[in-house]
């Protein structure tokens, strides 16, 4: 290494910027791009009225997850808006070249798990997506941001973007997490701790032994709900378990091409005393299951401590924003949030679809009934997740518990299609974001961790699994 | 709007992300908080009475716009009617993405957006993007950052697509140059 030392993040930006002059934005290449239904057709329309082609189709994928259902698949969609648009989707990659995982694809699936179990998404890459959890693909060392869709529009036309570099802000996960606790549980604790606007012009990186400890899975389970805590993009170095990963899969680099790819990505992480502009650390060893209570992912709890009181905080704005969530989420401050009845519970979203996770929630569902009261939700990321899961097995526990068991998608994290909250009721849900109307106008979500999910699919109740391991 | 960390999924809900055209979002701007369960405006909500029905700035808590990519909040903002938000922080994509619609993200500190919020409903606040001020109705001016390259496409309405495309020998050099020594995907 010549020069300065750099963060990982740092060495991924120098070596894409294409452009650079007085005035204005560096002008940076994008080695990936992924495409969804919802937020490309205007860019794709940009693109006609210009006369524009895709520059780089083969560096282009799309796939279709938000608005599409996720029951039988060979039946047609029923919601005509969303045929409409799914169909518009699979019209443009048709006559703009781009391949497409679409509807009836093998691979089909959530853009975000789909891009690295294909091993599109490779460590040193620049990755972006018209998706805030575009976040996700920092899991392998790429830098990987979501952007509007004007943004989508540049890059198809041009394969870059411009942009301004983010400043670095080192998450530190020190120890190793306890039974019961696990990456969902890292970040809620980190959001709750910076708060959602807490990482805002930054990019991320997590370090640590809780953060090396995790496999890739976990990993991405954190680096997704960067954006939750502002920050577009979260990093962590790549290492043995990214490449072991990484090799084999269908896009990644083969025989001596996999070697100098290796040998290039260890030169990746973080150099010695490079310097982050800011810095936490999070104890994993005294971490506990986290959950929110309220109506952003910052207003999150261990899962026995008592819902925050209002009068409790000085800020006047802050103040009012908890009792407005409050009253939302028609909760009593000051009481734990634990043993409060839970109508739906919903195992899935870009965050917690993976076969680690219906894996984890398996484990505690075997043999085991949900309670009745409960519509159990389990949506796989991805068809290469659901060909895993019946190989394991794992559908079959979750019918005989009485869980509903889908066909992928984005599902209920989004509820655009159709899978959603009836107002009032309360779901835990292991997506990432418990916004208002976020799973269903006048929905109530508590975010928490698959095992968490799964501990209260079987009570009814927000239960900390840790009582039932 | 004096709330803190207004999201995306408020400012359109995503079920109205389901169209493929820019157009026709302003009837669903802020849906969830404007329309009651019968689909009828709620007279209370701001954009309901008549100085919101006129507004061309919104005025907001810390941290506008946190949650997902869309465009369409910036879209349905403009098709409102709304010309620029102010607030004590921007999440950084709806920042980009309102620059490019021409909605102008104003960033001020914590005491003029106390002394904003601290003005009768009919107060007019001046917005000149050319001296990066904002002109409260007792002629104090504050000055407001933003972002040059943003502010050139702004004034003179350069589009950045254009702007990029002519840079493609620059981007085709790139490529070359990375030819061999970058694994190329499929």
């Amino acid at each position: 290494m010549s020069g300065n030392p750099k963060t990982l993040s740092q060495k991924v930006w120098d070596a894409h910027v294409v452009h650079d002059e007085p005035g204005a934005p560096s002008l940076i290449y994008v080695d990936l791009h992924l495409v969804h239904e919802v937020t490309s057709p205007q860019a794709f329309q940009g693109l006609r009225e210009r006369g524009l082609r895709v520059r780089r189709p083969d560096l282009t994928i799309a796939t279709t997850d938000h608005s599409i259902p996720t029951t039988d698949r060979s039946l047609p969609i029923v919601d005509p808006i969303a045929a409409n648009q799914v169909a518009q989707l699979e019209k443009n990659c048709q006559e703009f070249g781009i391949r497409n995982f679409g509807v009836h694809s093998e691979d089909q699936g959530i853009v975000h798990v789909i891009g690295p179990e294909l091993g599109l998404t490779q460590p040193g890459m620049t990755v972006v997506c018209g998706d805030s959890h575009t976040a996700t693909h920092g899991a392998v060392g790429a830098l990987a941001f979501g952007i509007g869709t004007s943004e989508v529009e540049n890059v198809l036309a041009t394969q870059c973007l411009l942009q301004r570099p983010s400043k670095t802000f080192r998450v530190n996960v020190t120890g190793s997490l306890k039974p019961g606790v696990s990456a969902k549980d890292i970040i809620l604790a980190l959001i709750a701790q910076i708060g959602i606007g807490g990482g805002t012009g930054t990019v991320l990186e997590y370090t640590g032994s809780a953060i090396t400890a995790l496999d890739m899975e976990g990993r991405m389970t954190v680096c997704n709900m960067s954006i939750e805590g502002g920050a577009r993009a979260g990093m962590i170095a790549p290492d043995d378990t990214t490449f072991q990963y990484l090799d084999g899969r269908r896009f990644a680099p083969k025989g001596a091409d996999w070697d100098a790819a290796v040998a290039r990505w260890r030169t990746l992480p973080t150099d010695a005393g490079a310097k982050f502009d800011r810095e936490v650390i999070i104890n994993g060893d005294a971490l506990e299951p986290m959950i929110t209570w309220g109506t952003n992912p910052g207003m999150g709890i261990s899962i026995n401590a008592a819902v925050p009181e209002p009068s409790s905080v000085s800020d006047p704005l802050e103040r009012d924003a908890l009792s407005k969530a409050l009253r939302y989420m028609d909760l009593e401050p000051g009481k734990p949030l634990a043993g409060h009845a839970v109508d739906v519970v919903f195992i899935g979203s870009c965050t917690n679809s993976r076969i680690s996770d219906l894996r984890s929630a398996a484990a505690i569902l075997k043999g085991r009934k949900v309670n009745p009261r409960v519509r159990v939700m389990v949506v796989p990321g991805s068809m290469e997740v659901k060909r895993q899961a019946i190989a394991e097995g794992l559908p079959e526990i979750f019918r005989a518990a009485g869980c509903d068991y889908r066909e992928p998608g984005c599902s209920m994290c989004i509820a655009m299609n159709g899978d959603q909250l009836e107002p009032g009721q309360y779901s835990v849900s292991t997506s990432n974001r418990n916004f208002e109307g976020r799973q269903g106008k006048g929905g109530r979500t508590f975010l928490a961790s698959p095992l968490t999910a799964a501990a209260s699919a079987l009570t009814g109740v927000v239960t900390d699994v840790r009582t039932i391991l | 709007m004096p709330m803190n960390n207004i999201d995306t999924d408020q400012i359109i809900p995503a079920r109205f992300l389901k169209t493929t055209s820019k157009e026709g979002l302003d009837k669903q701007l802020f849906c969830d908080w404007r329309y009651d369960a019968e689909g009828n405006p709620k007279p209370d909500f701001i954009l309901n009475t008549p100085r919101g029905q006129n507004a061309s700035i919104l005025l907001a808590g810390d941290n506008f716009g946190c949650g997902s990519s869309r465009e369409h909040a910036p879209w349905a903002l403009t098709q409102f009617g709304f010309r620029a938000v102010i607030s004590t922080s921007f999440a950084d994509i709806f920042k980009g993405n309102a620059l490019k619609n021409s909605l102008l993200p104003i960033v001020v500190s914590h005491d003029v957006h106390a002394k904003l919020f601290a003005l009768p409903a009919e107060a007019m606040v001046k917005v000149d993007l050319a001296s990066q001020t904002i002109t409260l109705p007792d002629g104090t001016r504050v000055e407001f950052p933003v972002d040059a390259f943003s502010k050139t496409c702004l004034l003179e309405g350069v589009d950045e697509l254009g702007w990029i495309l002519k840079q493609e020998p620059a981007i085709a050099a790139f490529e070359k140059s990375r030819v061999g020594s970058v694994n190329t995907l499929l």
